[in-house]
């Protein structure tokens, strides 16, 4: 980039790194430079190799797995686990949170590299750097709180103060925002701008293309394991529109299906829906709410993490969550009981969870398995599995849906992101279910796999199914839906044909429940 | 990732041989195997060639059957994430009121079996309410369940060993009657094992008309044929070992039902709906119950059915050695379990097979019987076995962390680039005590 913006000294050049798994080369000659002072993004589809590369820059796949070189700070070097990377003051944050709920904020920032003397912790000088560490993270907890009473926003930042204990010269950040709300995913993004400032540069792996269009300096995009293109965001003008060109190698037209939906009548109803938090008696985490939902229709559900979208949703499938207080289901104008999941699955009903390695598979069983594991008896005689009928049904799910996978008798756990979750729909898809709750469909999955998912979406309503999509995301709820209810502290505060909806209407009424009062 | 390969090229690769057993996923079972071929062929020479003399393998299965099918039950349970360590005390208990129900109340033989499998039911009914249905920990109440039923058996027959009828006796040290003309060898024996054969090639054919229909790739015909020689082969010199034994020896009883249940219980755990529940729970309870799975019941299933086996193996026990005693089926719990985690289960739940648990128990049975043979004292016996518990399990976890699925594998990796520990075939059989496989192997190798 001659004509960049940045004439810092480069910090990092990975030189034509190839990683080949058998049977797979996951990188391919990937090049990969980043400047003093930047905030370099990484944008690719899931599967295009993005975490591979932060895999061997930070040393858990050692030297000598991989070809090419990494050349940090002007020396080639040559990690051979996460430990010597650290040293070198590369430090990882993964999506998945690597704290200790159990433990204090201190405890987890320390672990592995407690101040003291011999074996014994210095816990008064542990406590003094805390403290510090939590004040350039923006953080005013006390530091002997647990890490399971703060929210994952502050828990983020417990990560970002454990990396800078560490001195951390380059901070890789995995898809930092994926379980943030809004709120707290302005405040991370604000962070590591501000740590940019003190001369700590990151590279960003992020799914959320509006914010790496706020923050990064440079976006180098991987496609199929090769590096594409390195853009600079201000010279090279880049937009969300242009980022996605490279990631997909096309330009995507339109994200969002095209659709006219034809919308039948009000098939599934619910009335009066109240729920209790598992344990704490007087808090009502679902309060009596209705909504309706009509055949062919995509109902989206809007509301902040906590508003008790995913309770609502997972306590009418079978009242898998909380305590069920009070409420009736219609179904076709009759009354139906779902107090088990098998009875929910039985009225045709279908549940996408929004945590699909936790709620959604079993990551030990194989594609082929999963995909009919919600309803074996279709395919069964008496008990017994009919093994070829699972094989060929696992199979048209795998041509149809595109399951990216040489084989279904492979493992799900070798899957990617959007291909397992697209393993959970078929597997739901083959419970003919009348209704689908989909959680989250399109959580950290990429660009071009979400749009395979909305046109799955619709497809599903097309056949005269109802779905109830639960997202965070309000493009997506205004892109795929047909009508939008939003919800606010357990209560439906709004309701909306899509065509009258917008993000600051939704945003409204996602905030606060003064503007109506649902009876 | 381009289309499913749906034929495999005729040629010969010796890559193929890695498939010679299972393939793919059952790789592992192919490495414990291969040991106790290994440790057969060493006891077989240093013992001068006693061990597969047909006295000593007809003394081995008599000897062990009742610890197999303690392991059948026993990996059900550790798949579902349990354990039970009660499985000695629950089959002395039973044996105990059989042989009272004989002698005391008159009881035939035929009858007294049924009491003691319904005691064994009534006992895993207790033991599963408790798991499944209160959510105490197996282990606690299995624990338990080792005192009470240990003391029960005392407290019933007072410490004293209480004999049992000679019709009874057979389904522990009976064996295949002699049919039909005397050709030196018994009959029925090689008639069993020349069926096995003829199942053996019919189950070849079926499963690749079956792979051929569900479009995957079957083997080439020669690992095949291959596959059948061996297989058959075995089993024909093992027929004949049975049948030229000791006049009035042969294929024991014990034997027959020790087949018929890992047949049964291997189809239960691969084809039927209770089998793939029993994985899905173990393999992740949360995702399970959401897909409709009672784990509940599935729960109570496994302890359930655990003591039934183990009322079966105490009977079978009490049967050949021709008494209840107090001290039945000590230390039996411990064989069990160890016969499964050789056999390639994990700790954490959802992984295990019958097969591998049989082959597993036979290592340690195999090992026990040469080490007597020998004359080794029983206080260095079990300081071998133990050593052997740990080495084995240790190995395969080792191998699996640096991605070296089995020698086999090792020979046949043609991937330069060295260790790759997530992208074996076998990856999604995580090693005994492995964890999960996201916490183990990163799943995700192409994002």
């Amino acid at each position: 980039m001659e004509q960049g913006l940045n004439t810092e000294p480069t910090i990092l050049e990975m030189q034509s790194i190839t990683k080949e798994f058998p049977g797979v080369k996951a990188l391919d000659r990937v090049s990969l430079t980043v400047k003093a002072n930047e905030i370099h993004a990484i944008c690719g589809e899931n599967g295009a190799g993005k975490s591979t590369l932060m895999k061997v820059l930070s040393g858990v796949y050692p030297y000598g797995t991989y070809e090419g070189d990494i050349v940090y700070e002007g020396k080639v070097v040559r990690f051979k686990d996460i430990k010597s990377s650290e040293a070198a003051g590369i430090v990882i944050i993964h999506q998945e949170l690597a704290l200790i709920p159990e433990l204090s904020i201190t405890e987890n920032i320390f672990l592995g590299n407690e101040p003291g003397r011999g074996g014994v912790i210095d816990w008064v000088e542990a406590q003094k750097e805390a403290t510090q560490l939590l004040a350039r993270v923006g953080l005013d907890d006390d530091p002997d709180t647990q890490i399971k009473n703060i929210g994952v926003g502050k828990q983020q930042l417990v990560e970002i103060a454990k990396a800078l204990n560490k001195n951390v010269k380059l901070l890789i950040l995995d898809e930092p925002t994926a379980a943030l709300n809004e709120n707290d995913s302005q405040h991370l993004l604000d962070l590591i701008l501000g740590l940019k400032s003190k001369g700590i540069s990151s590279i960003m792996i992020s799914h959320k293309l509006n914010e790496i269009e706020q923050i990064a300096d440079e976006i180098t995009i991987i496609r199929d394991g090769k590096s594409i293109e390195t853009l600079n965001v201000k010279a090279d003008g880049v937009d969300e529109d242009r980022i996605i060109r490279g990631m997909v190698g096309r330009t995507l037209g339109n994200r969002f299906p095209e659709h006219t939906a034809e919308i039948g009548e009000v098939f599934f109803e619910v009335r009066d829906w109240t729920v209790q938090h598992p344990l704490t008696a007087e808090r009502l985490v679902v309060k009596n709410s209705s909504f309706t939902v009509r055949r062919g229709e995509v109902v989206g559900f809007a509301g902040l993490m906590g508003a008790g979208r995913t309770e609502l949703a997972m306590s009418i499938f079978g009242r898998s969550y909380g305590k069920f207080l009070g409420g009736r289901v219609f179904k076709d104008g009759k009354e139906i009981k779902l107090r088990t999941v098998s009875e929910a699955i039985g009225h045709g009903i279908a549940y996408v969870s929004e945590d699909r390695k936790a709620l959604g598979l079993n990551l030990l069983d194989t594609i082929k398995r999963s995909i009919v594991s919600a309803k074996l008896r279709k395919i069964s005689r008496g008990d017994v599995v009919n093994e070829i009928q699972e094989a060929q049904i696992s199979e048209e799910y795998r041509k149809s849906l595109r399951i990216k996978t040489p084989t279904v008798e492979e493992g799900v756990n070798k899957l990617s992101g959007g291909n397992q979750q697209k393993v959970v729909l078929a597997k739901w898809m083959f419970t003919d279910p009348d209704l689908l709750i989909l959680d989250e469909p399109t959580r950290g999955i990429d660009v071009g796999a979400k749009a395979e998912i909305y046109g799955i979406i619709r497809d599903l309503a097309a056949q005269g199914k109802g779905i109830i999509m639960i997202s965070s995301e309000l493009p997506e709820l205004l892109g795929v839906s047909d009508r939008i209810y939003t919800i606010f502290e357990g209560q439906i505060t709004n309701e909306l044909p899509v065509a009258q909806a917008d993000p600051e209407t939704l945003m409204r009424s996602m905030t606060s429940s003064s503007q109506k009062v649902v009876a | 990732m381009s289309a499913p390969v749906t034929e495999k090229k005729s040629g010969f690769d010796i890559r193929d041989l890695k498939n010679l057993f299972g393939g793919g996923g059952s790789l592992k079972q192919f490495g414990i195997l291969g040991a106790l071929v290994v440790i057969i062929l060493i006891f077989q020479i240093w013992t001068g060639g006693k061990t597969l003399q047909p006295g000593n393998i007809i003394n081995i299965v008599q000897q062990y059957s009742y610890i197999l099918i303690l392991a059948i039950g026993m990996v059900m349970v550790i798949i579902a994430g349990h354990i039970d360590l009660s499985v000695g005390s629950v089959a002395a208990f039973t044996g105990i009121i059989v042989a009272l129900a004989m002698k005391d109340w008159n009881f035939p033989w035929w009858a007294a079996i049924i009491l003691g499998l319904v005691v064994g039911a009534l006992i895993g009914t207790w033991h599963g309410f408790w798991v499944a249905y209160i959510g105490v920990p197996a282990f606690i109440v299995t624990l338990a369940g080792m005192l009470i039923w240990r003391g029960g058996n005392q407290l019933i027959g007072d410490s004293a060993t209480v004999p049992v009828e000679a019709g009874f006796q057979v389904i522990g040290k009976g064996y295949l009657p002699e049919v039909g003309p005397n050709f030196g060898v018994n009959n029925l024996t090689m008639l069993l094992g020349f069926l096995v054969v003829l199942v053996l090639i019919g189950l070849e054919v079926r499963g690749r008309r079956t792979r051929k229909v569900m479009g995957a790739a079957a083997d080439p015909v020669w690992l095949s044929v291959l596959r059948v020689v061996i297989l058959g082969g075995v089993v024909l010199v093992a027929a004949y070992l049975f049948a030229t034994g000791r006049v009035g020896t042969s294929f024991p009883v014990s034997g027959i039902i020790l087949a018929a249940l890992v047949i049964g219980y291997s189809f239960l755990t691969n084809n039927t709906i209770i089998g793939r529940h029993i994985y899905a729970v173990g393999g992740n309870k949360h995702a399970a119950e959401l897909s409709g799975v009672n784990s509940k019941r599935v729960n109570f299933f496994v302890m359930m059915n655990m003591s039934v086996l183990a009322a079966l193996a105490g009977m079978i026990f009490v049967a050949r050695s021709q008494a209840s005693g107090p001290f039945d089926g000590v230390g039996w719990e411990l064989d069990a379990i160890a016969a499964v985690f050789i056999g390639g289960a994990a700790v954490s739940g959802g992984i295990g097979t019958v097969a591998g648990s049989i082959i597993g128990g036979l290592v340690m049975a195999v090992l026990s019987n040469g080490l007597a043979l020998k004359g080794i004292q029983s206080d260095l016996v079990q300081i071998i076995k133990g050593l052997v518990l740990l080495i084995a399990v240790g190995v395969d976890v080792y191998n699996k962390t640096q991605g070296r699925p089995s020698i086999i594998g090792l020979m046949t990796n043609r991937n330069k680039s060295g260790a790759a520990p997530t992208n074996d075939s076998t990856s999604n059989e995580v090693t005994p005590g492995g964890g999960t496989p996201d916490t183990v192997v990163p799943g995700d190798l192409r994002k």
